[in-house]
Order: C-alpha cells, then structure tokens, then sequence
C-alpha cells in the first residue's frame, strides 16, 4: 500500500524514565515516506511519551533518531518544527483569544522592515494553505468562536504550513464527526501523495485499520509488534494492546427497563441551540444520544442539569417536576452529569484523588459541628479506587498525574458517591484506551442494572449501538428522530443526525 | 537501632531524600529547599556579623512582629488561592486599627476623639472591628462573584473607598485627622502584655493570639467542606460548579474570611504601634502577598498550604530584621526586599518546574 520504502524517520532504541517509572524501554519506530503509521497502545502505554522525545519536550535517556537518515536530536517543539516534524495534540494548545492566522504564523510571524508583522502576508498564506485543503474557515476568525473541529482542521493546516514532513496526529478524531473525519482523511490522504510521513495516535479501531499503512502496538513502554495493517485485525490488536484476549468490544447489554424515571418534555434552551426536546429514560435504562458536533447533544444535558439557562420546558423524576435550577439543585434532586471536557470541567488537576472523589458530596462527610470526617473521607476513596479499579499508587496521587482512563473512573466515582438516580453522561469514553473503555462500560451497565436511568451521548456510533437500548438522534438543536439499537444501522443514525441541516 | 530505623523512616518520609543517595537526589534535595539552606545561611550570616541577632529578645521580636503580619497574610492567601489577590487588605487593616483605637481611648485622654464614650469592654470592640473587615470582604467577594470581576479591580476600588472612609473617619470629634493615641492600659495590656516569660524576656499576648488564629485557619482549610470548596474553586472554578459546589457563595466567604483577618491584625497593629494615622496598614498587603507567593501559595490557584504562609511571614520577617541588625541603610532594603521575593519566588517555581 505504502507508495515508497523509503525510510523517513527511524528512532532506535528510545528509553525515558521518570522518577518513579520506566516510561520508554528501547523502542524502536520506523516511518516510511508517504505512508500513515498508526502508534497504538493503552493509554500509559508510552506513546505519547514516545512521540515528546521526538518533538523535543523531552530529552530521551538513550536511543538515537534519524530524520532522512540524518542523525537528529531536537532539544525543542521548535527545532523540531523548523526540520519539519510537527504534531498536533490532542488537547490543542492554541491562543484562543487570537484569530486563527495570528495561531498559523505564531512564532514566526512574517514581517516588513524586520519589524513589522504584515497582516497580509499572514492572511493570504493563510488562505491559501486552507485552499489547498479544502478547509471552509476565515482567517480573521478568533479563535474561541470556532468548534473544536474547526481548530483541529486549524492546528493540522498549521502542521502543514511548515512543510512539515513528518506530521503526529495525537487522536484527531476525538472530537470530530461524520463529515469532519472524512475532510480529515481526505486531507491526510493528500499530505501522503506529497510523501509526508504520519504518525497516527488513535483508539478508534475502525478509522486505524481504513487509514493506516503500518500499525505498532506498544504496551508498558515496550514496543510490541508492528506489521502492515492489512495483515491486522481488530481483534489482533486489541490483544496485542491489552496483552490478553478481549472476546467482546462491549460487555453483554442490561435489558429489562422499569417504569419511566426521567421525563423530559419541551426543553428549549436560551439561545436554542436545544429547541422543544422531549424524551423519556426509564428505570434501568441506557439511552443514548447521536447526533453530529454542534446538534445540541452537550447543551441538552447540560440543560437537564441547570448549568445552561432554559427559556422553557419541564423535567420530571419519578412523575414529580423536578427544577434544577443549578448544579447544586440537580445533585439534590439525584442528578449526576460527566462532562464532555474531562479537562476543562472535570477534574481538579492539582488536587489528589480524594479531593476529586469527595467533592459533590463533601456536605455528607461533616461529622460534628463543621469539621469533615477524614476517615470515612479516606474510606469511601479507597473504596471507589478498588470498585472502580482505578490504576493509582494510591489517594494521595494528583489527578491529573493519571491516564484518562483513570480520571474518568475517578469523575464517574465523584457522581456515585452523590447516589444519583439519573445519569447524564456525555462523551464518557473519549480518549480513553480499549482495555479502560470496556470497563467504563462495565460500571454504566453495572449501574442501569441497579435501576439508575441513564443518558449517553456518544460521538462513536459503535459504542452507542453496543451499550445502549435505544438511541435518540439530534440534529440542529431538535429531536430528529429514535431507533431501537437492535434494529438500527450506522447508516440509519446518519440519516437522521443530518436530517435537519 | 529501632530508634535509628525510625528515625530513618521519617527522613525518607519527609522527602529529603526519597531513594538512594545519587547525585540526582541530591541535586533535587538542594532545589527543593535551596530557600531554608539560604535562609539558614543568612542566619548564620548574620549571627556572626551581630551575635545579638539571636539573642532571646530579638528571637521574640522576630516572632511577635511575626505574629503581627500573620493574620493579614493567612486572609490574603485564600484569596490567591481563587487566583486572586487583595489589594484592600493594608487599608482595611488600617481603618480597623484607628476604629479600633479610637474606641478605646483612655477616659482621661485629652484628644479623646469621642471624649464622652466610657470605656468599651474589650470583646465588644473587637467584634465591631471584625464585622467592618467581613463586610468589606464580603463586598470585595460580592463583586467579584456576581459581576465577574477580577479581584485585582475590585480590590483596588475598595482600597480608594476604604482609605477615603478611614480619612473621614479621622475627622471626627475632637480629633481633626490626628494620630489616635492615648490608648486605654487595658487593651494595650490585652494585646502587648505577657502572660509568661521566658527567662528574663516576656512574651507578648498577641504571639499566643496569632497561633490560636493561626490553628482556627488550619482548620478551616483543611477539615471543613468550605476549605474543601476554596481549593476546589481555585483549582478548576468549571468543575466546581459542575460538581454542585456554591462557587459564588465560597468566593464571598472566602473574602469575608480574609475581611476577619484584616479586622484581627488592625485590632492587634491598633495596640501595638500604640499611635494610629491613616498611614498605619500602609502596603501592609505587599509584604502579606509577598510571604504568601515566598510561602508557595501559588498565583495559578487552588495550591497554599498554612504552614507555607507561616514559612513566608517568619522568613520575610527574620531578613527584613536581620537587614536593620546589619546596619544596611534602609533606602537599600527596598532594593534588597524586591530581590529577595524575586529570588524567593524563582527557587519555588524550579520545584514545579517538571524536571525533563
């Protein structure tokens, strides 16, 4: 499939330790020109650890690397980017305050008289690289008023626009959909015809296995296997990835729903980008909800949950009208949401595992007048640590210390110990390794089997179709339609989230 | 030999040394507490330069002048801790130190700025100062709650208004806008008086004070739903609200508290200096801040510890102390003072820095 054999970058032998772990053990990477490579592994697998040794955030212990057959060893992103590798990250680190030509040329402006950066230039080299690629998004643009999947397609053309010949793709996908992932190949179809080399970082199975010419597994920090991808399949790599057979991608589905528990009906939003929403979850139940970036999927739940302003429509829990006004408000009343940005509205990074776990529920652990009872904190957290399966050294541990995985699991844990009775979850597996996913799943059915209602909103219409019962499509803010999970197909999903626009 | 194996324990457990004995380790020992090697240092330093330095009495005057600056600066850590900062804080100390003082005023005193008011019970007193301090704080967290201001604003705008608040006040009665002095025995005696002494050197109350507020303030950070709250707030404020945490009513009370704190330092600074102007508490906030920030509360939020308050107030203190014994002359303490948060603040970043 590869266009040449040719070797573009090599890395030979890559070792990184960190204080307390062996993060890379003698790994070797191969590149050929014009082909895609898929690194694939765990999430704690190393290859993100890997992929920072070659980009210059960090200086591997041993190990050698060869761009063209040039020794090379960059001692930043920059030097990096200036030899022509670039990666995009998965958590984008933009000046979102800026439009998108000042990200473009950051750092290397282009200037008259030495001096003066000339607007012009940044415009029309903008333009055109976004020409070259198809890509429909003003210049002028500020950043913080675009989608994610805006910026991505930002942050690629940016890796393009130095000429890169080596671009890193760290989880593109994860928060674009349907049409966005096709532009994306299309784009990284073309790079490949210009003999770029890309390093794909991925959990999606499906997308690997279309895209990718190579595909190396890694795990713990050692290399596993690399092979040509039409001789991989799914199930191969997973057990190449995990290091033990996973029969099934989905634990067997919980049937056997109860009387209604949540009622939804009418909601629209303030500014309705949820327009006239009406569903029910009953008890025991996984529903989820489809539909593409930007249909009101996020802002529905987090309308239920009080934390965006309604302009109408009424909730009811167990047949009572419930308000929830504010976050507050909804917890009390048995309502728990995961939030899409696990980063950005999830975790307390700099805040231990404990702090994370007990937060919406600290007002349960005052034991006398005011002070809080540490042990039955330390108690319930170490519970959630082995209930959950959580991978820490221990409570103490800060959170963002951990592998996504694993802060989910602690996030998901936070919203147990508030005993709710309606699960609003909302991209609960996003960059989340196989091995960790399944077990996410595991706890959402574990917990629709204890009667709990629960909301799923899912980019990835595989998961959907594995976990849920039934699937509510949105499109455009509005209720576009909802299938039976057994009797339903991707393409059917598809036709209504685009049902709308 | 359990005695040493325990001992070793501890050592390890403090982190000194976690591991081996390598160079790296050792290395990271010396970057990890380079700022009490360097304040070991200037002690020795200064100690053999002016044996009195550490002489009892000046130990004690360290650590009372210490305990002065205390309060303000445990008040003004919370607030850093929501990623903000209290620019109000001097004046609030200082219109509480001349309410304060002004209110008790020996009876007999001349420029008695309320000549007809008997002499008010101590307690009394103190709560009226502490609820002026709370409800500025409580305007300072209201605005920066409610209209989302950064509290840099806020907090400059209640400075202004405070310090033209205490010029007005100073108006009053007999008093014209001069110094307040002429202070009752008893409150002077409460707050600068000992209840014991250490050899012939007596330990001034408000030493004790300072280590019972300072005990209240654990406490409130560490084993209350609402210290819980702080830093979750200050961590990651989004998160907070999504996980059902008032952020608005922990932002007021976290002001609030700090407002409690300026009211207690100005009823101390009140009875201490003895004289009160509209000068007193004067960029008291600065030299609190500092501590702070030398103490490792840090400006990006939701990290501080009491003990690393403590650590920036005692430090700051012992060096501006120890500049006076060297006889530098005071125009070159300034210099000397910025250099020292500079320095102070960089060796504390190099521990967060992560080590590639």
């Amino acid at each position: 499939m590869s266009l040449s054999s040719e070797v573009l970058l090599e890395m030979r032998n890559v070792s990184k330790s960190f204080p307390s772990v062996k993060a890379l053990d003698k790994v070797s990477f191969t590149l050929k020109k014009g082909s895609v490579h898929a690194l694939m592994g765990e999430n704690g697998a190393g290859k993100s650890t890997l992929m920072k040794c070659l980009f210059g955030i960090y200086s591997a212990d041993e190990g050698e690397m060869f761009l063209e057959g040039r020794r090379v060893e960059f001692k930043s992103p920059k030097e990096a980017l200036e030899n022509g590798v670039a990666m995009v990250h998965q958590e984008l680190n933009q000046a979102l305050k800026r439009n998108v030509m000042d990200n473009m040329w950051l750092g290397r402006y282009p200037k008259v008289f030495g001096f003066i950066t000339s607007e012009k230039t940044m415009y029309d080299g903008t333009k055109k690289i976004f020409d070259g690629m198809g890509i429909d998004i003003d210049p002028r643009k500020v950043m913080s008023e675009m989608s994610v999947a805006q910026r991505q397609m930002a942050e690629i053309a940016k890796a393009v626009s130095y000429d890169s010949k080596v671009i890193v793709l760290d989880e593109p996908t994860s928060s674009l959909s349907g049409s966005e992932v096709e532009q994306l190949f299309k784009i990284i179809a073309d790079l490949k015809s210009k003999g770029c080399g890309i390093i794909y970082i991925s959990h999606k199975m499906e997308e690997i296995l279309r895209i990718s010419d190579e595909i190396t597994v890694m795990r713990d920090g050692k290399h596993i296997a690399t092979s040509p991808a039409s001789e991989m399949d799914m199930n191969k790599i997973i057990k190449l990835m995990v290091g033990r057979e996973l029969t099934n991608r989905f634990p067997p589905r919980h049937v056997g729903a109860g009387e209604i528990a949540l009622e939804v009906k009418g909601i629209t939003s303030a500014h309705n980008s949820v327009t006239d929403v009406s569903f029910n979850v009953r008890r025991g139940e996984i529903v989820g909800i489809s539909g593409l970036d930007g249909s009101g999927r996020t802002e529905l739940l987090e309308n239920i949950f009080g934390i965006s302003e309604r302009k109408s429509g009424n909730i009811y829990l167990h047949g009572k009208e419930v308000k929830n006004r504010n976050a507050r408000e909804s917890i009390k009343n048995g309502f728990a949401l995961l939030t899409e940005e696990r980063r950005a509205t999830g975790i307390f990074g700099i805040l231990d595992i404990m702090e994370n776990t007990v937060i919406s529920s600290i007002k349960e652990y005052r034991s006398s007048f005011i002070a809080l009872d540490h042990g039955k904190m330390r108690a319930d957290t170490d519970k959630m640590i082995e209930a959950m399966r959580i991978k820490t050294p221990n409570r103490k541990t800060k959170i963002r210390t951990l592998s996504g995985g694993n802060q989910q699991k602690v996030i998901l844990g936070r919203w147990l110990l508030t005993e709710p009775e309606v699960l609003l979850l909302d991209e609960p597996t996003r960059g989340i390794d196989v091995g960790a996913k399944y077990e996410i799943y595991q706890l959402i059915i574990d917990l629709a089997k204890k009667g709990k209602a629960v909301i799923m909103v899912s980019s990835e219409m595989p998961e959907l179709l594995g976990v849920c019962s039934r699937i509510l499509v949105m499109s455009d803010g509005k209720m576009a339609g909802e299938v039976d999970a057994d009797n339903t197909s991707q393409e059917e999903i598809m036709r209504l989230a685009t049902s709308n626009i | 030999m359990g005695e040493k194996s325990n001992l070793k324990k501890r050592f390890t457990e403090c982190r000194l040394f976690s591991g081996k004995l390598t160079k790296e380790n050792v290395k990271n020992f010396f970057i990890d507490n380079m700022l009490y090697i360097l304040l070991l240092a200037a002690i020795v330093g200064i100690q053999i330069y002016q044996p009195r330095f550490l002489s009892l009495s000046s130990v004690v005057n360290i650590l009372s002048l210490s305990a002065a600056n205390l309060p303000i600066a445990l008040g003004i850590a919370g607030c850093i801790i929501l990623t903000g900062t209290d620019l109000s804080a001097g004046r609030i100390v200082g219109l509480t130190a001349c309410v304060a003082a002004s209110l008790l005023q020996a009876t007999g005193y001349a420029n008695k700025m309320f000549p007809t008011l008997a002499t008010l019970p101590i307690w009394t007193v103190f709560i009226i100062v502490i609820a002026i301090g709370a409800v500025i704080g409580f305007i300072n967290g209201f605005c920066t709650a409610k209209f989302k201001l950064h509290p840099f604003i806020v907090t400059l705008a209640t400075q202004l208004i405070t310090y033209g608040v205490l010029l007005m006040y100073l108006m009053n009665g007999n008093n014209n806008g001069q110094s307040i002095s002429g202070l009752d025995d008893k409150y002077t005696k409460f707050i600068t008086g000992s209840l014991f002494k250490i050899g012939n050197t007596s330990v001034p109350n408000l030493i004790l004070y300072s280590a019972v507020i300072t005990a209240i303030m654990w406490f409130i950070w560490n084993k209350t739903a609402f210290g819980k709250n702080m830093f979750a707030v200050g961590s990651n404020p989004e998160a907070a609200n999504v996980s059902g945490v008032n952020v608005n009513l922990t932002i007021i009370l976290v002001f609030m508290l700090a407002g409690v704190m300026y009211g207690i330092t100005g009823f101390i600074e009140a009875a201490r200096i003895g004289s009160n102007t509209a000068a007193t508490g004067l960029n008291y906030e600065l030299d609190a801040i500092a501590a702070c920030v030398i103490g490792g509360v840090s400006f990006v939020g939701g990290i501080g510890k009491i003990r690393g308050v403590i650590t920036g107030v005692v430090l700051l203190r012992i060096i501006f102390v120890g500049l006076t014994f060297l006889g530098i002359d005071s125009n070159m303490q300034y210099v000397i003072k910025g250099l020292i948060i500079l320095i102070a603040c960089a060796l504390d970043m190099r521990k967060y820095l992560v080590r590639k």
